[in-house]
Parts: C-alpha cells; sequence; structure tokens
C-alpha cells in the first residue's frame, strides 16, 4: 500500500484511455445516435404526411365514388327517360301508320265499291234496257236511246 | 491459504493486501518485493505489476467493446452489443447533460471512460478471492492483488488526472488571474484593498484545502470503499477453513456480502464519474 511510480503509471493509462475514448469511441457512437434520434423524427414526420396523404386520397376516392353513382343515375335516369320517349315515339308511329292504312284501305274499298258501283250500274241499265226492250217489245235504237241510258244509269 | 501450516491468519490477510510490487532493493538489484517491508524499503521508484496489468487489461476491454460498437454504430437498428453500449453511453451523458452546462468535448467521454474503468475494476471484487492469487501461485506469482481500486495508487492516479483537468480548465476559462482571485479572494471578501491584504492569507489558506481535497476525496472515498469490502471477503474466506459449520456460514455470507457489493461497486464508479462531471463544471463556472 505505498505511494509509488504506479501513481504515475495510473495517470497515464488514465491518459490514454480517456483521449482514446475521446477519439475513437464518443463521437461515432453519439453521432449515431442523433442521426438516429433526427432519422426517427423525420420517419414519424413522413408517417404523419402519409396518414394525412391518405386521409386525403380518402376523401377524394369518397367524392369521385360519389360522383360516379350521382353520374350513373344521371344516365340511368336519362336511359329511362329515353326508353319512355321511345316507346312513344313507336307508338306515334305506329298510329300514323295504321291511320295510314286505314286511309288507304278505306280509299281501296271506296274505290272498289265504286267501281263495283259503276259495274252494278252499267248491268242495271244493260238490264234495264233489255227489260224495256223486252217490255215494249219493239226494238230499241240502243244507239239513238244512249243518252237517255247514260241519264238513268247515273240516276242509279 | 489459511489451510496452509505455513500461513497463519494474520500472514494470510497480510498477503493478500501485498501488491505484487517491482523496483530496486536496496542493495542495488531489481526484482520482486517479497513482503511488505521489501516492497516499502523500494521507495517511489518501484511499481505495483498487479495493480497495473488489471487496471490496463480492464480499460483495453472497456477501449475494445466500446470501439467495436463505436465501429458498428450506425443511424440503423442497434443490435445486441451497440444496444447495450448506447444504454451506457446515454446513461453517462444524460447524468452530464444535468451536471454540466458548459460547451466541453472532453467531460463526456472522460466520465464515460471513468464510468466504465471503475466499474470493471470494482467488479474484479466480486471474484471470489482467492481464485486469482492461487492461479498466479500456480504460474510462479507469489503475490496477485485483483482489484485495482483497492490500490490508492490507482484511485489517486486518475484523481490527480481529474485535478489537473480541473486546475487546467480554471485556468483556461478564467484566466491565471480569475483562478488566482478565486484563490485568495474568498470566501472573506473586501472593498478595501488592505482587507483585501489580508484576508489572503486566511482566503488562500481556506481555498487551497479545499481545492487539494477534491481529489484526495475523490480518490480516498473509492479506495476507501473498494479497499473495505476486499477486506471482508478476505474475513469472510477466512471462515472456510474452520470446519463445515463454518464453511457454510462462510459461503452464505460470502453470497450476501457479494450481493450488497454490487451496490457498492456500481455506487462508488458513479460517484467517481458524477464528482468528476461536478468538479469540472465548477472549474468552468465563474464564482
Amino acid at each position: 500500500m505505498n505511494i509509488n511510480l504506479t501513481l504515475i503509471g495510473q495517470s497515464l493509462a488514465f491518459v490514454v484511455f480517456v483521449w482514446f475514448c475521446m477519439k475513437f469511441v464518443w463521437p461515432p457512437i453519439v453521432t449515431a445516435l442523433n442521426d438516429r434520434k433526427t432519422k426517427i423524427a423525420d420517419g414519424l414526420a413522413a408517417a404523419e404526411e402519409g396518414q394525412q396523404a391518405k386521409a386525403k386520397a380518402q376523401e377524394h376516392a369518397e367524392q369521385v365514388t360519389s360522383e360516379a353513382k350521382e353520374q350513373a343515375q344521371e344516365i340511368i335516369r336519362r336511359a329511362e327517360k329515353r326508353e319512355t320517349e321511345m316507346v312513344e315515339e313507336a307508338k306515334g308511329n305506329a298510329r300514323t301508320e295504321g291511320d295510314r292504312i286505314l286511309t288507304t284501305a278505306r280509299g281501296e274499298i271506296d274505290k272498289e265499291a265504286n267501281m263495283a258501283r259503276e259495274a252494278l250500274r252499267a248491268q242495271v241499265a244493260a238490264l234495264a234496257v233489255t227489260g224495256a226492250s223486252k217490255i215494249l217489245s219493239r226494238e230499241v235504237d240502243a244507239e239513238a236511246h244512249a243518252k237517255m241510258l247514260d241519264e238513268l244509269i247515273a240516276e242509279l | 491459504m489459511a489451510s496452509s501450516e505455513a500461513l497463519t491468519t494474520t500472514g494470510y490477510i497480510k498477503h493478500h493486501l501485498q501488491n505484487l510490487t517491482f523496483g530496486q532493493h536496496p542493495d542495488g538489484t531489481w526484482g520482486i518485493a517479497h513482503g511488505a517491508a521489501e516492497a516499502k524499503a523500494m521507495g517511489f521508484w518501484a511499481i505495483h505489476l498487479d495493480t497495473m496489468f488489471w487496471s490496463v487489461l480492464l480499460g483495453a476491454l472497456f477501449i475494445w467493446v466500446f470501439r467495436r460498437a463505436a465501429v458498428k454504430a450506425s443511424a440503423g437498428v442497434p443490435s445486441g452489443l451497440l444496444n447495450f453500449v448506447e444504454w451506457v453511453v446515454e446513461f453517462v451523458d444524460d447524468n452530464v447533460r444535468g451536471s454540466f452546462s458548459h460547451k466541453n468535448d472532453l467531460v463526456a467521454p472522460l466520465a464515460l471512460t471513468l464510468f466504465v474503468w471503475v466499474l470493471l475494476m470494482n467488479t474484479m471484487d466480486l471474484v471470489p478471492v482467492d481464485w486469482l492469487p492461487e492461479l498466479a501461485k500456480l504460474m510462479g506469482i507469489e503475490y496477485m492483488k485483483v482489484v485495482p481500486t483497492t490500490d490508492p495508487n490507482a484511485t489517486f492516479g486518475m484523481a490527480l488526472g481529474v485535478f489537473v483537468l480541473t486546475v487546467f480548465y480554471s485556468i483556461k476559462v478564467k484566466g491565471i488571474g480569475g483562478f488566482t482571485a478565486e484563490l485568495t479572494m474568498q470566501p472573506f471578501a473586501a472593498k478595501n484593498p488592505i482587507l483585501k491584504i489580508l484576508f489572503l492569507p486566511a482566503n488562500f489558506f481556506l481555498e487551497f484545502v479545499s481545492l487539494v481535497s477534491k481529489p484526495v476525496s475523490l480518490s480516498l472515498r473509492l479506495f476507501g470503499n473498494l479497499f473495505a469490502g476486499e477486506m471482508i471477503f478476505i474475513l469472510i474466506a477466512l471462515l472456510f477453513s474452520g470446519g463445515a459449520v463454518l464453511f457454510i456460514a462462510g459461503g452464505v455470507l460470502q453470497w450476501a456480502w457479494a450481493v450488497f457489493h454490487i451496490l457498492i461497486v456500481l455506487l462508488q464508479a458513479f460517484i467517481f464519474m458524477t464528482l468528476t462531471i461536478v468538479y469540472l463544471e465548477m472549474a468552468h463556472s465563474h464564482h
């Protein structure tokens, strides 16, 4: 337990260890710790930002979806409207077409009837002439009486 | 060992308290001292080989482990050794930040070195007192004191380093004038120049004592605690030669004292570090 040269030796060892620690141990570790601190802080900030961006994106997506839904609704509504319109149009077309056909048919019928009537009149006239000639028992000059006969036919 | 017939109880204790001293014998030859008297006769120019060996070994262990961690240190995810080292570094850094308010790149590494180094040296105390000396005896080494902090040379050596730094920074921060004024102009302060001169001797005496008492108390506190702890381990070890009952009692006592001693080992290292920081803080601040 004497105080001797060991004291100096210990002091030297102390100086060397402290110097080494100061030069080669402390700075890299503390630098790494500080770097990590900033890295973690940055990471947390980035996460926060990401969360915010996500929320924004969600909001945007919701907006887009609702817009799309609205649009779809609108399209459906328009389609339905167009459908009824088309049906109405078709109905109208069919009606006019029917009317047209009906009118044509009616014209045709009238024409036919008229033709039949004319034919009948002719025949009746012929019959009447024949009848009259028979009744009169004498020859009637058909040509001479044609004017009278025509008037008769027109009266029928 | 106490069981060997050649050694009495006193001899056993004395043997355990004897450093492996290398120096010049009074007759002019160089060699290892056999016994306390021879070591004393060697005077100042002798060296404790065991203290030097263990303290440098443990200091190198600290440097090696922490350097390995420092090489691996990155901003990425830490693991294993790096985690542990970072924990220690942050603990020391917190303490330095708490007590030291100036800008000095030396203080934190100094505190870290002192804390870990002293802790490692103290921890040698927990190795059963006979193991390493017996091993050394097998290797032909007569004396082996394995706890460097039970050698006042080791604690004084470190405290001396701290003291030199304290004085250096006192002068660097406050100038020679400021440092001298601090030593001579307080605690008895006066405006009158004559009174100032009158107070000077008393002031200087008080301040000088308080200045010198810092390294002395710093080293003696550590030395005293560890020496006492070691002494008790040695006394407990004596029980092992006293029959079965004492053997068991000794075992239990040694275990209990070792558990309690962990606290002292850690606490003394922490106190040494904290006081170093405080002394350097005082050196940096103006009174």
